[in-house]
């Protein structure tokens, strides 16, 4: 081949190969944060020890930290020198359309991933598996379930624990008297001034009351688990290119093992060692690379 | 918002439909029942303001500036958390514990013990418009004090304060969204739970403004149907209007 065309045609080769990888065009979150130069993280309160206010009066926990990594990984793949974090707190009513207008790109905190929401919005791989369970005062001769028969019993508005304990208590023909609490401290503080029976929520959410109460001796979780509530970090929908950075982030951290230290930073202040289950769930996504 | 997925018809979906239904029932009890409480309790505080008793105006004053001043949520959480543990342990266990519906019991007290101040401050400036030589002329031709009040005082500063009024029926409506905070089931936590289990915040906070807008409209016009029935000819309040 003449020496001229061949140059031409390796050129030629090189664009065709070269620039689509290249110039692969940037889209959605991934698009935004490389022309802002800065990532949303939503986050919760009151949620210890996922995401919540530290005593420094900035966010922390153990999906905050996972959020992190995944932003220092969306800095890398986007070769920035610098990715600004800005932190929004979030309550239950803001974080969808915060996370939907693009104030948010990712929301940090206890969300149960389940088929209902995601044909509103995307979740990352599993980080957490917990589920429903009876919080009550050591005391109160609740053991089970059955023993919430007529029984006062408080559970946050508008929660997937709310929807699982209302569902059984019609199943079962319990007769509960629900108190609709708003959020956790006024569900604690309804079942500490013996407004209430039990509180019903995520079994992790409720070490963390335990934990942080006056008197942790005197409550207990009793019962078998009412559900089951994986826990992920929510992302917007349709944007499988950060999903994949965000997964890629999340499959590293499990196939290294460096996922048991970052559980362990934050779950030994609720004495919730790593289960079985969650070493499972943890290898069945560290997708090879 | 490109992403979201907008479904409308989760308004009108079952069992979502009865779920705002009933919450827009407890709204309108919450603000009703409470609005009952404000108005006797404000006529008492109005009048209060401005007897010649100087202890009652003292008393009446002091009420005034701690309902006034304190954030309604606050007052909400002093009523359902701490008064509770203040009464001897038998009440306050019958009131945590026995007493039928205690969340709405204490949202209409809370409700209605803090609009009774703004109602009561209102009727006061009504009765203080009312020029002294009425209550003068009263007390000459043989009233006592109270038939001043009940006769010529009260049915003036009424008709004159009902634009005031409106605005303060209206309020409760709205403040009664606080009600959420101790566990009603009203208009803004059905609507927020709604949204959590579905996330379509968008749709069902639309829903819920328009509602709250439709219920301010109609006590608008109830009560101006209420201000033209009552005027009194040659008030300020009670020109008859051509709208």
């Amino acid at each position: 081949m003449h020496p001229c065309l061949s140059a031409v045609g390796a050129a030629f080769l090189a664009t065709v190969i070269v620039v689509p990888a290249g110039a692969q065009e940037l889209y959605g979150t991934l698009k935004k944060i490389k022309e802002s130069g800065s990532i949303g993280i939503g986050h919760n309160s009151d949620s210890p020890p996922f995401s919540y206010i530290g005593k420094d009066g900035k966010p922390e926990g153990y999906t905050v930290d996972l959020c992190l990594k995944i932003a220092e990984g969306v800095k890398q793949e986007l070769k920035l020198d610098k990715l600004e974090i800005r932190y929004t707190q979030l309550i239950a009513t803001t974080r969808i359309p915060l996370l939907l207008n693009g104030t948010i790109d990712m929301v940090c905190g206890t969300t149960t991933n389940n088929l209902t929401r995601q044909k509103q919005v995307d979740f990352l791989s599993t980080i957490f598996i917990t589920g429903n369970r009876i919080l009550t005062r050591k005391d109160s001769g609740i053991k089970d379930l059955e023993d919430l028969q007529g029984r006062r019993v408080t559970v946050n508005q508008g929660t997937s624990n709310e929807k699982i304990i209302k569902d059984l208590d019609a199943k079962y023909n319990l007769g509960i008297r629900f108190l609709d609490t708003k959020d956790q401290p006024q569900g604690w503080i309804a079942l500490e001034t013996g407004r209430s029976d039990a509180h019903v929520t995520d079994e992790v959410v409720a070490l963390g009351l335990i934990a942080k109460s006056k008197e942790p001796d005197k409550y207990a979780t009793v019962g078998r688990l009412l559900s089951f509530d994986p826990y992920s970090i929510v992302v917007r929908r349709d944007d499988s290119a950060f999903r994949l950075v965000g997964n890629r982030v999340l499959a590293d951290l499990f196939r290294s093992g460096e996922i048991d230290t970052i559980y362990k930073k934050w779950m030994s202040t609720i004495n919730m060692p790593m289960t079985e289950q969650m070493k499972m769930v943890f290898q069945s996504q560290a997708f090879p690379e | 918002m490109q992403h979201y997925a907008w479904n409308w018809g989760i308004l009108v979906t079952q069992p979502y439909v009865f779920w705002i239904l009933s919450g827009l029932l407890w709204t309108m009890l919450v603000a009703l029942a409470g609005w009952v409480l404000a108005l006797a309790l404000g006529s008492i505080l109005g009048v209060a303001r401005t007897v010649p008793n100087r202890v009652v105006r003292a008393l009446a004053a002091a009420y005034v500036e701690y309902f006034r001043n304190v954030p309604l949520l606050v007052q909400i959480f002093l009523w359902y958390f701490v008064l509770p543990e203040l009464l001897p342990e038998g009440a306050g266990r019958w009131l945590k514990r026995d007493l039928p519906n205690a969340e709405f019991w204490t949202a209409v007290l809370s409700l209605g013990t803090y609009t009774a101040c703004r109602v009561g401050e209102t009727l006061r400036a009504g009765i203080e418009s009312i020029s002294r030589g009425q209550t003068s002329a009263g007390l000459s031709s043989g009233l006592t004090m109270a038939q001043v009040y009940g006769y010529i005082l009260l049915p003036v500063a009424y008709r004159v304060t009902v634009p005031a009024l409106t605005s303060e029926f209206i309020n409760i409506f709205k403040n009664s969204a606080l009600a959420l905070t101790i566990g009603v089931l009203e208009l803004t936590s059905r609507t927020r739970q709604i949204a959590e289990f579905t996330y379509n915040a968008i749709e069902l906070f639309t829903c819920a403004t328009v509602i709250y807008a439709l219920i301010s409209l109609v006590v608008t016009y109830a009560m101006r149907i209420a201000e033209s029935r009552a005027r009194l000819p040659g008030m300020i309040a009670s020109q008859p209007t051509d709208a």
